[in-house]
């Protein structure tokens, strides 16, 4: 069964209020194995991450995404969640009154199964991952992302994927608001996680998170497509060059900066 | 499944507590509806003292006088000639827990009663319909000599202080409801806090309707003396019938000087329950009061807790929640009453509508022209959790002084596609995220509950949760 994908992605279509993002992406991911996804903005990189995960407001209108062979197009955020997908969002949502620690024990007893949860080796793991992340731990008393700064949310983001041990990790812009220290740790924290038995999608505009987070394979996205695919060598081609070249070899207009 | 969630539905099949004792255990139960021969008989089966049963009668044709309330909630649908206003138990009040008959300690049971009383039990009085059928006050609570009795009981041990203070917070020509109170008021709590003393553990009461059609009236007196402090809670949940009940309580508290009272209430009435209730405080000098109001359940609440500052220094606080679904209407507030110079108040109002259900905040702030330097904070959060819920905000200021400080906010949001999502994506079930979300919500208020009294809640609200989706 190794040999089975653990994500497979098949001319996939997807919709937002009735307008096209993703125009036929195909895209797989073995264990073991980090994807790097970039491309401009608008392209649809966080579309697709939204997709994978089930947002309810995007309509997959062709194609299927499968996990670990199984179809799971149809279905529910937290049915995925529970096989084993995580998404660090790109803009984690505060959660008023409800603390980071009560959040993450919610959280961990829907994935791992409530019977296998005790709460004192959940406070010593949680304890454990938050120093490892610095994140001071008087932020498990804090109210889920309210008031954190940017680099505080993408801590916490991976500080969830610590506590959950996704088979499959998204990372949605994870080095969006970052300054160097915040992205070394978050990415030191990444590195940490990936085991061989995982998969990490790393969706990025710049290739500066790819310096910590080393790819097996990236992917380019172009209009909702992926339009070249190939070594780490691509992302510093495209540092270099800018996403111009591209947009115009597409026929669509090099994005303002 | 976790053991939380098998708990919850074990409760879930008692919820709303859709069961009930059998009539014919009741010793005496009035014929329905209201005339002059049942506020006499009320006041004879009681053995009351002439006085108070001249304030009866006098409040019977206040309340016949009295227009219905044609603001607020829609009140046309009670039918004061098709109810019980009076009903007993058992004879007598009963002080020790061995005495109090077994079918009432069953219902009692699955309420959890007895539960919270082991675990911090400072004296019990258990409402049973009008009657109140235990009570017990703690040993070292009457060495402090802090009275907590049932209202009854205590008009009979101490009836000068009844005679001085009853209805004087809250008098018959108040409103419509609190001269029906009046005429036909049963049961309640009266406390007396000695000067100096703080009472350490909250006094708690729990209330219940039982019978269908009875109205339930009761009246409650807290007098906290110089220096001294109380908290007092009351729960109430109450059974489904078929048809329509109402609970109409009159609330007094006096706060004398340097004194602190926090009245905390957690109301889960059943659906059909017309909840219309005068609650009001006065704080004399740097005496503080707190209301802290939890009203789900029911089918219309109209309350609005009230704090007049009297003098120099006083403090007013209300925090409460409100919680409305299908075919219910919370209509409930705050009134801040600023008489006195450096006063301050605070009031904080979260409410959740869901299912068509509709949530009102409606509060007043006054504020006297001499009462200068003045600080007034109102806050209203209301939550939607659907399109067809619906959330108003009626927010009254007669501010007659120029020093003084307002702030005021109201803010109304939908629960979030976003945080659904988020939670979502981190493996809880739909239901299980409003839950958390709402739960998130009132966690300010929640927050200030003893434990127990917040497990509760939470849990009551998963199980409404629940029946939310699908």
């Amino acid at each position: 069964m190794s040999e089975t994908p653990l994500l497979v992605i098949k001319n996939l279509h997807a919709s937002v209020d009735g307008k096209p993002i993703l125009r036929g992406l195909d895209l797989t991911v073995n264990r073991g194995e980090i994807h790097a996804l970039m491309g401009p903005n608008g392209s649809g990189k966080s579309t697709l991450s939204n997709v994978i995960c089930g947002h309810p407001n995007y309509e997959v209108t062709e194609g299927e995404i499968h996990f670990m062979g199984q179809n799971i197009t149809e279905m529910e955020p937290d049915e995925r969640a529970k096989l084993g997908i995580f998404l660090a969002f790109q803009y984690p949502t505060s959660i008023p009154g409800v603390t980071l620690a009560n959040f993450l024990l919610a959280s961990v007893k829907a994935i791992r199964g409530a019977d296998n949860v005790k709460l004192l080796p959940f406070r010593k793991e949680l304890v454990a991952q938050m120093q490892e992340l610095g994140i001071n731990q008087d932020f498990a008393k804090r109210y889920v992302n309210e008031g954190f700064s940017g680099g505080e949310k993408k801590r916490c983001e991976i500080l969830q994927m610590a506590m959950l041990k996704p088979a499959l990790a998204i990372l949605d812009e994870t080095d969006s608001g970052l300054d160097i220290d915040a992205l070394r740790i978050v990415s030191e924290g990444v590195n940490r996680l990936t085991t061989p038995e995982m998969g990490v999608l790393v969706i990025t505009h710049y290739q500066r998170l790819l310096n910590h987070i080393k790819p097996h394979k990236v992917h380019v996205l172009v209009h909702g497509r992926i339009v070249q695919s190939g070594g780490p060598e691509i992302a510093l081609q495209l540092e270099e060059n800018g996403y111009d070249e591209l947009l115009k070899a597409h026929g669509l207009e090099p994005a303002g900066v | 499944m976790s053991s939380d969630a098998a708990l919850l539905e074990e409760i879930g099949q008692d919820y709303k507590y859709g069961f009930h004792d059998n009539d014919e255990k009741y010793v005496y139960k009035s014929s329905k509806g209201l005339t002059r021969e049942i506020v006499e008989t009320i006041s004879k089966q009681k053995n009351e003292p002439q006085w108070m049963l001249e304030r009866r009668l006098e409040a019977l044709e206040i309340f016949n006088s009295k227009p219905m309330p044609e603001w607020g909630s829609d009140l046309s649908e009670i039918d004061f000639s098709d109810i019980h206003y009076f009903m007993k138990a058992n004879e007598g009040v009963e002080k020790s827990w061995d005495d109090v008959p077994e079918y009432i300690k069953k219902t009692f049971d699955r309420l959890g009663i007895p539960e919270a009383e082991r675990k911090f039990l400072a004296g019990v009085s258990a409402q049973y319909d009008s009657e109140v059928v235990y009570h017990s006050i703690r040993e070292d609570l009457e060495k402090l000599g802090v009275i907590f009795l049932d209202m009854d009981s205590g008009l009979k041990e101490y009836p000068e202080i009844v005679q001085k203070y009853f209805g004087t917070i809250i008098p018959s020509i108040d409103n419509k409801f609190a001269a029906l109170n009046t005429a036909v008021w049963s049961g309640g709590s009266f406390i007396v806090v000695p000067a100096g003393v703080k009472v350490e553990i909250p006094l708690q009461a729990y209330f219940r309707i039982n019978a269908q059609n009875m109205g339930q009236f009761e009246r409650t007196l807290i007098i906290a003396q110089p220096g001294s402090s109380v908290h007092y809670i009351e729960g109430c949940t109450a059974p489904i019938y078929a048809s329509d009940s109402l609970h109409s309580a009159v609330v007094e508290l006096i706060a004398e000087e340097g004194s602190t009272i926090r009245y905390t209430t957690i109301q889960n009435w059943s659906n059909n329950v017309f909840n219309l209730v005068t609650k009001r405080a006065y704080a004399y000098k740097n005496a503080t009061v707190e209301w802290i109001d939890g009203n789900l359940g029911s089918k219309i609440t109209m309350k609005y807790p009230a704090v007049h500052l009297m003098e120099e220094g006083a403090r007013g606080e209300v925090l409460s929640i409100a919680y409305a679904g299908k075919g219910q209407h919370q209509d409930a507030g705050a009134k801040m009453v600023h008489l006195a110079p450096n006063t301050a108040s605070t009031v904080l109002s979260k409410s959740i509508s869901r299912d068509g259900g509709r949530t009102s905040y409606r509060g007043l702030v006054k504020v006297a022209p001499d009462a200068h330097n003045v600080r007034v904070n109102v806050r209203c959060d209301a939550l939607l959790l659907d399109d067809k819920s619906r959330s108003d905000t009626y927010p009254y200021m007669e501010i007659d002084n120029k020093d003084v400080q307002v702030g005021h906010e109201a803010t109304v949001s939908k629960i979030g596609d976003e945080q659904l999502f988020y939670l979502m994506s981190r493996g809880l079930s739909e239901n299980d995220a409003i839950a958390m979300i709402v739960n998130g919500f009132f966690e300010p208020f929640i927050k200030e509950l003893p434990m127990e009294y917040a497990v509760e809640l939470n849990r009551l609200i998963q199980l409404e949760m629940e029946g939310s989706i699908g």
